[in-house]
């Protein structure tokens, strides 16, 4: 390592950032502040959702606020924290020695506070923010939009841009530096997850940059794409939206996918039981991901057969999701399991969403989705899959690699305090959600007839405990980084595999600036 | 063949019940209703149907849930480091693989021949006995009764929920949020198809207890139908992100025998009251419709909402030229919120909330409007 340079000192390490690791730290960083910001907009809806009544905000800012919440939380939180991992990990995992692009990396990053300072600026901006809801169908969005429509349009863009060439960094790095001897599947299955992800991130945020573009004409330029009266036509939004909007489910996901992948075999202490078939099924899943997209759609009034093309091609997906969830299982039977944090949290998400995957086979069928469609069952089986799946394992994979990356060993006790409330306060807040959904109470709506009313309270207790189970997920990770317990051992798990737990504990600022053999 | 409803309504969550007993604010919702864990097969059917199917795939998953929850909970309970088990280094068996990526396109299989079936009866909206034409409004619905004898009416359906118990104490309001100043009135046992659509942003129509829920999309016309078999009232609310008070537009169905609807029918189809009305009345009746139609935007006080909506209390078009008050009520003010109020409401509603705000918190024009003076107006006459 002698003869190379260490980081640059103060501020300018960060602005100028181009190693690889210290741009995945700034990304998981950016992402757990976006994460809090959108989890406060969730308890301000949970809490007007306490009792039945308006108490604490008015209609239009609740509407702003389940909007923000959406979009924070699916831009700012989940997607860059996938990137900060994947930018940590995969030059670790493949032997590279960073990214292939790295200024481009840089720029990358930087493009993302300012697209979420331009979005979330609009909260004080005269006639609120944004308030049509994250899928933002327009006419509400258009004709109907507030004059802050035209940041997130703005906004959206940026975080777009950023995506693409995240994207780009991600495939370029993989096809081109890895180690001799790491053949494609070789590859850990986080890096293949990833670069799936990141071919579907390029195929579809241009279609949402389109989107937004034909928003901001209309708004703007006197177009009628989504405007009847003009001869447009808004459920053609709904089609361009969700052209984009159902891949980026799995984009969300499929990283999740590769997590849990890497963190079962290392804990069951036995090897991942099918690799191939895990990689076939991911690429079936990014496959069927961009047939499907009308399923969300079904009451729009779409014909008959289309109808039942959607819905015979949405319950296929459940097929290669199968496969995944009895992958897991299967790697762990007969393995000698031990139940460390990151364990717990990938059990917690293969629970939990493994019972997202049901009630979205339940959804997918088209004349019972005439009853589920725009209702808090939705609300709940997306949040079964999103948080549950997303979420937890991101959890898992922050404690699962943070003695890798400070030398310093987590709290196990707060560890698993903190899968426990999260575990038990986030089931709290969505099981019951199903039932009110059932019961027909419609999603989006700041408050709601009185026979919701109890499982309305119990959800928002729920949320209190999970929101605030996040902080003490905050207090572990500043806890260790400090002055956790120092780190000996490179492999720092018993049953870890892969090039990342080969280098030193903590990892050094260039790692594999010579790279190692893969046999 | 499906599991009946009251038997599962009867499955209340005991230790969470005594949990919330400490937070509940008293008798809160009917007891039936309340703790509603599942699906309603509503008085349809159709939605019978649907609630088969749903009851169906939902027991097909909870078997697949065990089969999957049972051998993960004693891999995890048998198959731990701490019991001393040494972890095997064996992985792939083609015959698990194989099947079980085979076994689910059968199950699924299963799934789909129902489904598909109940989605044909689901779109045969063809011989219909009545017809409306349902229109989403920001924040209401308009429905219009197709008569197929050429009769022919229409009117508006508003929450008729205070706003003093939306915003004080909504726990002893039987329907709260779930009621309106006119329901919707249809025939027992008679095929009923709604044409939805929207005037403004989209809206959705749901009553689940009938089995229908369709997108209210503008340049649009959906079609679905409902074939209640029991009278009674059925209530709904608007299932599409409208904007502002989405979660305030309530739909609420009357299912009633033919002789009663018949007679409603009748009663509607109606000349609307064109005779002169004092200033008082006017202002009364102006008041109760300010209420319902305008106070949502423009504020109970007319004092508007500020950066989004107008206040009305002392402004030019309220106090000014009385062309320029019925141009905007009347014809709306296109690219804002502001509807065309002339194709909602009938012209005696039109003159009394014009009246009504004309004269009200302290708003002095001083003059009043007859049904007459606003029907001249529509038809291109001056006042
Ligand atoms: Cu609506």
């Amino acid at each position: 390592m002698g003869e190379h340079h260490g980081p640059e000192k103060g501020i300018k390490r960060w602005l100028l950032a181009t190693n690889h690791k210290d741009i995945g730290t700034m990304y998981l960083w950016f992402s757990f502040a976006m994460f809090l910001i959108g989890g406060a907009f969730a308890m301000i809806i949970r809490a007007e959702l306490f009792q039945p009544g308006m108490q604490l905000v008015e209609p239009d800012f609740f509407n702003q606020m389940t909007t923000l919440h959406g979009l924070v939380m699916v831009f700012g939180a989940i997607m860059p924290s996938f990137v900060g991992l994947a930018n940590w990990m995969i030059p670790m995992m493949i032997g590279a020695p960073d990214m292939a692009l790295p200024r481009m990396n840089n720029l990358s990053f930087w493009l993302l506070p300012f697209a979420f300072a331009v979005l979330l600026s609009s909260l004080f901006m005269e006639g609120g923010a944004p308030n049509f809801g994250w899928t933002f169908y327009a006419p509400l969005s258009t004709t109907y939009g507030p004059p802050s429509t035209t940041f997130f349009i703005f906004g959206v863009h940026i975080m777009g841009a950023s995506s693409i060439m995240g994207s780009i960094n991600i495939i370029a790095t993989v096809m081109n530096l890895r180690a001799p001897g790491m053949t494609y599947m070789k590859m850990p299955l986080f890096v293949w997850t990833w670069v799936i992800t990141a071919f579907l991130l390029i195929a579809v945020m241009p279609v949402l940059a389109g989107a937004v573009t034909m928003m901001l004409m209309d708004i703007h330029f006197g177009t009628s794409f989504f405007s009847a009266a003009g001869g447009g036509d808004p459920v053609l939004f709904q089609h361009i939206f969700w052209f984009f909007g159902h891949p980026e489910v799995y984009i969300i996901i499929l990283p999740a996918f590769g997590v849990v992948s890497e963190i079962i075999p290392t804990f069951a202490r036995k090897p991942l039981f099918g690799y191939a078939s895990m990689v076939y099924a991911t690429a079936s899943i990014a496959f069927l991901s961009f047939i499907v997209w009308a399923h969300h759609m079904y009451t729009t009034g779409m014909p008959l057969a289309g109808e039942l093309y959607f819905m015979y091609a949405t319950m296929l997906i459940a097929v290669p999701t199968g496969v995944k969830v009895f992958n897991w299982v299967a790697t762990m039977y007969d393995g000698a399991l031990t139940f460390e944090t990151p364990m717990l949290f990938c059990l917690g998400f293969l629970f939990l969403f493994t019972m997202g995957g049901f009630t979205g086979l339940m959804l997918s069928i088209a004349p019972a989705d005439f009853q589920y469609h725009d209702t808090y069952f939705v609300v709940a089986h997306f949040h079964y899959v999103m948080v549950a799946g997303a979420i937890f394992s991101m959890t898992a994979a922050v404690y699962y690699w943070l003695p890798k990356w400070c030398g310093r060993m987590y709290n196990e006790t707060l560890g698993k305090a903190q899968f426990w409330i999260s575990f038990i306060g986030f089931n709290l807040t969505f099981f019951p959600q199903h039932f009110v959904g059932l019961a027909g109470m419609p999603r989006r709506i700041p408050d709601y007839a009185l026979q919701f009313a109890d499982f309305n309270m119990m959800s928002s207790i729920g949320a209190f405990i999970y929101g605030g189970s996040q902080l003490f997920f905050l207090y572990n990770v500043i806890a260790t980084i400090r002055s956790g317990e120092k780190v000996s051992d490179d492999k720092v798990w018993e049953g870890a595999n892969g090039l990342e737990w080969t280098v030193p504990t903590p990892a050094p600022f260039h790692t594999f600036s010579t790279p190692p053999e893969v046999k | 063949m499906y599991l009946s409803v009251d038997r599962l309504k009867k499955f209340t969550f005991r230790p969470a019940l005594m949990l919330f007993v400490l937070f509940s604010t008293g008798a809160i919702a009917d007891p039936s209703q309340r703790w509603q864990l599942n699906m309603s097969p509503g008085v349809t059917e159709l939605g019978q149907k649907i609630y088969d199917l749903h009851m169906a795939v939902t027991i097909i998953c909870c078997v697949i849930a065990l089969f999957v929850f049972i051998p993960l909970t004693i891999i995890i309970v048998k198959h731990r480091k701490s019991t001393g088990k040494q972890a095997a280094t064996w992985h792939e068996n083609l015959f698990f693989e194989l099947s079980w990526t085979i076994i689910p396109f059968f199950i699924l299989g299963f799934m789909a021949y129902p489904s598909t079936m109940t989605l044909i009866e689901a779109y045969d909206t063809s011989d219909s006995d009545i017809d409306i034409l349902v229109t989403g409004y920001q924040w209401k619905w308009k429905y219009e009764y197709l008569g197929k004898d050429g009769k022919n009416f229409s009117f508006m359906s508003n929450l008729s929920t205070p706003r003093d118990v939306i915003y004080g104490d909504p726990t002893e309001r039987e329907n709260y949020l779930l009621e309106v100043d006119e329901p919707l009135l249809i025939p027992v046992n008679q095929k009923t198809r709604f044409l939805v659509t929207a005037a403004d942003v989209i809206h959705a129509w749901w009553v689940p207890d009938l089995a229908v829920k369709k997108d209210a999309t503008p340049g649009y016309i959906n079609e679905a139908y409902t074939i209640p078999t029991k009278t009674g009232t059925y209530r709904g609310q608007c299932a599409e992100l409208c904007g502002k008070d989405h979660g305030f537009m309530p739909i609420v169905v009357k299912v009633v025998e033919q002789a009663e609807f018949d007679a409603w029918v009748e009663e509607k189809s109606k000349a609307v009251d064109l005779s002169p009305k004092t200033f008082d009345e006017l202002m009364a009746l102006g008041k109760d419709l300010y209420a319902t139609n305008c106070a949502a935007c423009h504020g109970v006080n007319g004092e508007g909402i500020a950066g989004a909506f107008p206040g009305l209390k002392g402004s030019p078009i309220a106090v000014g030229d009385m062309t320029g008050h019925l141009d905007i009520v009347v014809n709306g003010k296109p690219g804002t919120a502001m509807a065309a109020y002339g194709s909602q409401l009938d012209a005696l509603k039109l003159a009394a909330i014009i009246t009504y705000e004309r004269n009200a918190w302290g708003n002095n024009a001083g003059d009043s409007v007859q049904a007459t003076d606003v029907l001249n107006y529509m038809n291109g006459g001056a006042k």
